[in-house]
C-alpha cells in the first residue's frame, strides 16, 4: 500500500537527518531564497495573508518585549527573560496550532503565549510576582511556563499521549531552548514520544546561550537537529529569524503530527539580543562585536522588506499593526501600573483540593497575626 | 524480658487490625469468620483494588517499568493488561522521570494515571517531576489544573534485598507540600486505601510495605468497597486508627513498623503491660486528633519507624505529640526507628530495623513508677 511505503519511507535515515543547512525561505536581506526543488516542495512558502497576519504578531511581539523591559526597570515587574530577537519563534510556535492543541511553553516564550491570544496582563502575573501562574492552562490549552528546564517536554508527552488515547485531534508544540537539550528530561521527553508515537513537534529555539554557557559547551552533536535521529523521529533545523521558514517548517512538522505520522524535533538558529534577564550582565561572557553581526539578521526589519518589496504590505496595514501594537503596549503598562492586591488566605488554599487540618491551622494563626496587625 | 522464640513466633504471624470499614462491615453483619471473606495476600489486595478501580472509571491507566505482560516485579499489576488491553496496563522505556513527567500530562488531559516506581530508591531520577511539578501544578495554578496520579513505590526493608532495593524514603514526600502520602499496614486497607488514592484529585504518594505483600488476611472485597462508599465510614485519608486497644503506653507506628509494634503489644500484654497501637495509615494529611487522644488517654509513647531517626516522620509525630499533650505526659516520648545509616545489606537488617525487643526496651524507659 502507499501509505505503508511512505510510512517506510519516513523511517527511512535519511528523512530523519536534518537539511544540509538551516531551512530559509527569506534571506537576511528580505529577499526570496532560491531553494532547490527538495527544499521547496517540502517547505513551500506561506500565503500572503498567512504572512501579513504573522508579522502583525511579530511586530506586537517586539513592543511586548521592548515594554515588559521598560515595566521591569521602573520596578513594576520582578524579572523579564526577554524574546527580543527570537519573536519569529515565538509567533510561528503559537500561529502553527488550532484551537484544540496545546502550547508548552518556557519562561522565555511569553510573546508565544500571547499570540496564542491568552490576555498579556494574565500572563506577566508570573513575573510581576503576584502568584506562579495567572492564566487558566486548560481554557487556552497554554500549559504554565517552565522555569525547570526541559521538564515540561515530558507533559507535552503525556497530554499528546492522553489525547492519542482518547482519539482526540490534537497536536502538541513542546518549546525549549538550546541549555534544555542537556537534560535527562529532554531526552526521556522526546524518546518516549517517538515510542509511543505521539502528536508532539519538539520546538528547540537555539538562542546560542545558556546563561552565559553557550553551545559548544552543551553539544558537539553537528547540530541539535541532529539528535532526532537517534530517537527514530526526524529532526529539522530552521533559521530562527526567518518567520517564513519557521511557519512552513513548523507547519509541515504539525500537520504530520496530525496525520499520524508522530514526533519531529526542529531546531531553530536565532539570537537572544538582549541579556538572559534584566539580572544578568551579557558583556561578562560575550562581545559586543558578535551581537553587532546578528542585529542585521533581525526577523522583523526582514519580514517588513520583504513585504513591502513584495508590496504585499499596505500602508493602513502597517499603521493597523502599529496601533494594534501601542494598543497592547498600553495594556500592559496600565494592568501592571496599579498595585496589585494579594490575598494572603491564597497561601493555603490551592495546596490540596482540601486543606489539610494543619494547613487550616496554619492559615488560621497568620489571619490572626494580621488581625493584630492594626493594633 | 522478652524471649527470641515468643518473638519469632510473633513476627512469623500476621497481625490483623480493625480499621473503620472492616468495622462497619461486621456491624453491617456482611463479613465474619463464616461469611463471604476469603483469604487474601496483600499484594492481591491491591491488584484487585487497581483491577477494580480500572473497571470502575475507564480514565485510570495504569503505566511504569515491567507492569505491562510480567504483570510487575512484584506482581501487583498481574493480569491487568489482559483484562484491560495495553492501551490501559502498559510498559514505558525504562526512565522514571518520564513515567512520571508523562503521568503529569496525562492527568492534565483528563487521565487518572497510576504509576509504578519498581523500588523505593529507583524512584529517585522522578524526584524533581514530584517535587516540582506532581506536587505544585494545583498551587500555582490556583486550583485551574489538579493532577490526580497515584504514584504507587514497593517501599522499605525487610526482604533481604540488596542496596537500593529497601530505602524508607518517606521523609522526602511528607516534606513535600502538595502530596498525599499514605502507608498501608493492613490487606484491607491496602485495597480501601489505593481505591480511595484512585479517586482522590490530588497526586498521591502510595507507599507499599514491601515486606508485607505476602501477608495473609481475611477480607470480603464488595463488602470493603461498600464500607468505603458508605458515607458513614470516614476515607482513611487523614484518619489514623486504634489497631490495638491499651492503657498503659501508645505504640505510633505505620506502614511495615505496624506488625512489629502489634507483635511488641502481645508480648508486653504477657507480661502484664497493656501497649495501645496506632496505625497512623495517612502520614500527610496527618491525624493530629486521634494521635493526640491517644496519647493522652495512655500519658506514654513511643514511635515506631523503618526510616533514619533524624529529621523524619517520627521526629515530626514526636514534636506534635510534645507541642499538644505535655500536659498529659509521663514521660519524654521515644523514638525506634532505623539508625542514621544507610540502608544496610541483607545479612545485617536486622540490627537495624525496629524490632520487637528494641521497642519494649523504649518502652521499659518511660519512667514507670511501679
Amino acid at each position: 500500500m502507499s501509505s505503508s511505503t511512505a510510512e517506510e519511507s519516513a523511517r527511512s535515515e535519511a528523512a530523519m537527518l536534518p537539511s544540509a543547512a538551516p531551512v530559509q525561505l527569506i534571506n537576511e536581506l528580505g529577499a526570496l531564497v532560491p531553494n532547490e526543488p527538495g527544499v521547496a516542495g517540502k517547505y513551500p512558502m506561506p500565503s500572503a495573508e498567512e504572512l501579513v497576519h504573522a508579522y502583525g504578531k511579530l511586530v506586537v511581539g517586539r513592543r511586548v518585549n521592548d515594554q515588559a523591559s521598560a515595566l521591569v526597570r521602573q520596578g513594576r515587574m520582578a524579572v523579564y527573560p526577554s524574546s527580543h530577537g527570537q519573536e519569529a519563534c515565538q509567533v510561528a510556535a503559537a500561529l502553527c496550532l488550532d484551537a484544540q492543541d496545546w502550547l508548552f511553553p518556557t519562561y522565555r516564550d511569553t510573546v508565544a503565549v500571547m499570540t496564542r491570544g491568552v490576555d498579556p496582563v494574565e500572563v506577566l502575573v508570573l513575573l510581576r510576582g503576584d502568584w506562579h501562574s495567572g492564566y487558566h492552562p486548560i481554557e487556552h490549552k497554554v500549559a504554565t511556563q517552565s522555569t525547570p528546564l526541559a521538564t515540561q517536554l515530558l507533559h507535552a508527552v503525556g497530554v499528546a499521549h492522553a489525547a492519542k488515547l482518547k482519539g482526540e485531534d490534537t497536536v502538541v508544540v513542546a518549546m525549549c531552548g538550546d541549555g534544555a537539550s542537556s537534560e535527562g528530561d529532554f531526552h526521556e521527553a522526546l524518546n518516549f514520544a517517538a515510542v509511543f508515537h505521539v502528536p508532539v513537534v519538539f520546538f528547540v529555539q537555539n538562542n546560542q546561550y545558556a546563561i552565559s554557557v553557550p553551545l559548544s559547551h552543551q553539544s558537539v552533536a553537528p547540530s541539535l537537529a541532529h539528535k532526532a535521529i537517534g530517537y527514530g523521529m526526524p529532526g529539522e533545523r530552521v533559521d530562527g529569524n526567518d518567520l517564513a521558514a519557521l511557519l512552513s517548517v513548523m507547519g509541515a512538522a504539525v500537520e504530520r503530527a496530525r496525520d499520524g505520522g508522530g514526533p519531529t524535533l526542529i531546531e531553530a538558529h536565532t539570537y537572544r539580543m538582549q541579556a538572559h534577564t534584566n539580572a544578568d550582565d551579557a558583556t561578562r561572557y560575550r562581545t559586543d562585536d558578535e551581537v553587532a553581526e546578528w542585529a542585521p539578521k533581525d526577523p522583523v526589519v526582514r519580514m517588513k522588506k520583504y513585504l513591502t518589496d513584495a508590496a504585499l504590505l499596505t500602508d493602513e496595514a502597517e499603521a493597523a499593526i502599529k496601533e494594534e501594537a501601542e494598543l497592547v503596549a498600553a495594556t500592559l503598562r496600565s494592568g501592571l501600573n496599579g498595585e496589585v492586591k494579594v490575598d494572603p488566605e491564597d497561601l493555603f488554599k490551592h495546596v490540596y483540593a482540601e486543606p489539610t487540618p494543619q494547613l487550616a491551622e496554619q492559615a488560621a494563626m497568620l489571619r490572626d497575626e494580621l488581625s493584630r496587625e492594626g493594633e | 524480658m522478652t524471649s527470641v522464640a515468643a518473638k519469632q513466633e510473633l513476627d512469623s504471624t500476621m497481625p490483623v487490625s480493625e480499621t473503620p470499614a472492616q468495622a462497619a462491615v461486621q456491624k453491617n453483619g456482611q463479613h465474619n469468620d463464616g461469611g463471604t471473606a476469603v483469604p487474601l495476600t496483600f499484594a492481591k489486595a491491591l491488584t484487585a483494588a487497581l483491577s477494580d478501580a480500572m473497571e470502575a472509571d475507564e480514565r485510570v491507566i495504569m503505566f511504569g517499568e515491567d507492569v505491562g505482560p510480567l504483570g510487575g516485579v512484584f506482581r501487583i499489576t498481574d493480569g491487568l493488561t489482559a483484562r484491560f488491553g495495553e492501551q490501559r496496563c502498559f510498559d514505558t522505556p525504562l526512565a522514571e522521570a518520564g513515567i512520571m513527567g508523562m503521568a503529569v500530562g496525562m492527568a492534565m488531559n483528563g487521565m487518572r494515571p497510576v504509576v509504578e516506581m519498581q523500588f523505593d530508591a529507583f524512584a529517585y531520577p522522578a524526584f524533581e517531576q514530584v517535587v516540582s511539578h506532581v506536587a505544585k501544578m494545583r498551587n500555582r495554578t490556583k486550583g485551574r489544573v489538579s493532577l490526580p496520579i497515584v504514584i504507587r513505590i514497593p517501599y522499605a526493608g525487610g526482604i533481604g534485598g540488596v542496596e537500593h532495593h529497601c530505602d524508607s524514603s518517606e521523609s522526602y514526600y511528607v516534606h513535600t507540600p502538595g502530596l498525599t502520602v499514605l502507608a498501608p499496614a493492613t490487606v484491607a486497607d491496602a485495597y480501601t486505601m489505593l481505591r480511595d488514592a484512585i479517586e482522590l484529585d490530588d497526586p498521591v504518594v502510595f507507599l507499599e510495605p514491601k515486606k508485607m505483600y505476602w501477608s495473609k488476611d481475611n477480607v470480603d472485597l464488595k463488602a470493603l468497597n461498600e464500607a468505603r462508599l458508605s458515607p458513614e465510614v470516614p476515607s482513611a485519608i487523614g484518619k489514623a486508627v486504634i489497631a490495638r486497644e491499651g492503657t498503659d503506653a501508645t505504640l505510633i507506628a505505620y506502614g511495615p513498623s505496624v506488625p512489629t509494634a502489634l507483635a511488641a503489644a502481645e508480648i508486653a500484654a504477657k507480661e502484664g503491660r497493656s501497649l495501645q497501637v496506632v496505625d497512623l495509615r495517612s502520614l500527610v494529611p496527618f491525624d493530629d486528633e486521634t494521635v493526640s487522644a491517644a496519647v493522652r488517654s495512655t500519658g506514654r509513647a513511643v514511635v515506631v519507624s523503618e526510616a533514619p531517626g533524624f529529621a523524619s516522620v517520627a521526629s515530626e509525630i514526636v514534636a506534635r505529640v510534645q507541642e499538644r499533650c505535655f500536659h498529659s505526659l509521663a514521660a519524654p516520648v521515644r523514638r525506634v526507628s532505623g539508625f542514621d545509616i544507610p540502608f544496610p545489606p541483607p545479612k545485617l537488617e536486622h540490627f537495624h530495623l525496629p524490632s520487637v525487643d528494641r521497642i519494649l526496651d523504649a518502652v521499659d524507659d518511660l519512667q514507670w513508677e511501679d
